[in-house]
């Protein structure tokens, strides 16, 4: 079914309102996708100027999540939508949450990022997480493409990453707790790496549900406890 | 969660205790009317297209569609009020409990008994509301005081009139509100206990609080009865219906569970329909 046009109502008005709320979605994904690569470079290059522009960024983005779900209900209660037009807007409300939870992981490592800089550990690389977090931008990109062309074409191999991202993520614990086993005096330092590591994983967790939440919206079916397998039948499905 | 070491204070519930909480998939349809290759000409028009339909009994389907499409044919169709259009050419067959209503053998007015039929504008008899209530029986020859009080007491009752009725009975039923007209109407259609009722847009004359009593009735209704309902008002469909069909240019469209119809429907031109686009 040709779901990629949202507009055709017969209501203008219907259209441009439609068309207002999944610009702003997208203009929040985007905010947030910046905030990440901000937070991250913040972080690894101790630069507090990026990092506190990262937790400013933050009013936005909470400010657009309580804006898009005020259109969203309001139209909920004027237009009664039903089939695309109703999953669309139940999909934008669930994906403003994922997003905005992205924007408090990226705004958590921008804060820690502040707070090491007083240590005296702080200039050490933090290679550790560098892998980690090319997964999980390319995750978050990837599932924003998705919801911006409306196409559940590469969903799956965006969810079959998120296996990846959970060994790597397992990989940096055993590193770590041999680090902290090595050197005591590091854990302080170490332990922040593991946050910040377990902020990443958590994005890519995010990433998965914006996923889904854009198979229900163009496929009308709900994916979120399914294996990757089923999910692949799915989307295969016409 | 709430958890004391006795474990009274727990919110649990049972959970199969929820009716709506899980949809019963399995539930095995009764058809009631089966409607076969069904194609009717006005003269030379064809306005049906060989509709194929099952609806079930004891549930609520709905015909939505724009204005034209052969809904309210079809429905008049189910108690052959088509007959009394002379130019009106029927092929197909339309099966009640398996019995093929255009047989030759069928008595209409006994078919029109068992398959009742409520009209947009309300259309009571200028008599009482006791009398237009009993009116069915009486031409069936009831004439037993005792047997129509309760007959009209019972269908009064079972269309949410009686308390508002009970002490004017003999009021003329003309002098009613158009809320009350149409649910005495509906009164006098369960008086003759239809297996079938043809609801075409019985709520589209009527306030929005009237329209929500006579939501409710169909409701109640369907626990006892088939409900065919034409309706304009989608969200109306989306509310009152169990099953929905989609008639387009006199074609049957799409046909299935509302709840599925309204949120992932099959077909682009149901979806073009019930979203309001251009078809």
């Amino acid at each position: 079914m040709d779901n990629k046009n949202i507009g055709q109502h017969i209501s203008k008005q219907f259209n441009e309102e439609m068309e207002d709320i999944r610009n702003k979605v997208l203009a929040m994904g985007g905010l947030v996708e910046q905030q990440i690569e901000q937070a991250v470079s913040a972080f690894m290059t101790c630069d507090l100027e990026l990092a506190e522009k990262v937790i400013q960024q933050d009013d936005l983005v909470d400010s657009l999540q309580v804006d898009i779900d005020q259109e969203c209900s309001e139209i909920l209660a004027k237009r009664q939508p039903a089939a695309f037009d109703l999953r669309m807007l139940l999909a934008s409300v669930k994906i403003i949450t994922d997003l905005e939870r992205v924007g408090d992981e990226a705004t958590r490592i921008a804060k820690m990022t502040m707070r090491l800089e007083k240590t005296e550990y702080y200039h050490e690389q933090y290679h550790e997480i560098r892998h980690l977090l090319d997964m999980v931008k390319k995750m978050l990109h990837g599932s924003l493409d998705a919801l911006a062309r409306m196409d559940t074409d590469n969903i799956a191999d965006i969810t079959s990453n998120d296996k990846i991202v959970d060994q790597e993520y397992a990989s940096i614990i055993r590193q770590l707790i041999t680090q902290m086993m090595e050197n005591p005096r590091n854990i302080t330092r170490t332990l922040d790496v593991l946050w910040s590591a377990r902020a990443l994983e958590r994005i890519g967790d995010h990433s998965c549900n914006i996923c889904e939440h854009v198979i229900y919206m163009i496929k009308g079916r709900d994916v979120r406890h399914s294996s990757q397998d089923e999910l692949e039948q799915i989307i295969s499905d016409k | 969660m709430t958890t004391t070491t006795e474990n009274t204070l727990t919110h649990s519930i049972d959970i199969g205790s929820l009716s709506r909480a899980i949809k019963t998939k399995d539930e095995v349809v009764d058809t009631c009317l089966k409607i076969e290759d069904l194609n009717l000409f006005y003269g030379e028009k064809q306005a049906l297209h060989g509709v194929n339909m099952e609806i079930p009994r004891k549930k609520v389907t709905a015909y939505i569609g724009p204005s034209g499409c052969g809904k309210s044919t079809l429905l008049r169709c189910i108690n052959r009020m088509n007959d009394l259009i002379d130019t009106v050419n029927i092929d197909g067959r339309i099966l009640l409990d398996g019995e093929d209503i255009y047989d030759k053998s069928v008595n209409v007015a006994d078919l029109r008994r068992r398959v009742g039929m409520v009209f947009q504008k309300p259309n009571p008899f200028p008599k009482t509301i006791y009398e237009n209530v009993a009116y069915g029986l009486r031409i069936q020859g009831v004439n037993d005081r005792r047997v129509l009080d309760e007959s009209v007491e019972k269908s009064l009752r079972g269309a949410a009139l009686w308390d508002e009725v009970k002490d004017r009975l003999n009021d003329n039923a003309l002098g009613m509100s158009g809320g009350q007209q149409q649910r005495l109407v509906i009164a006098r259609a369960i008086a003759i206990e239809p297996e079938v009722m043809l609801l075409d847009e019985p709520a589209s004359a009527l306030d929005p609080i009237s329209t929500l009593k006579i939501e409710e009735l169909i409701n109640e209704l369907k626990e006892k009865y088939t409900i065919v309902i034409v309706t304009h008002n989608m969200q109306q469909a989306a509310r009152v219906s169990d099953y929905t069909a989609f008639m387009y240019m006199g074609e049957l469209i799409e046909f299935g569970e509302t709840t599925e119809l309204f949120t992932n429907p099959g077909k682009k031109q149901t979806e073009d329909y019930i979203t309001g686009r251009y078809g």
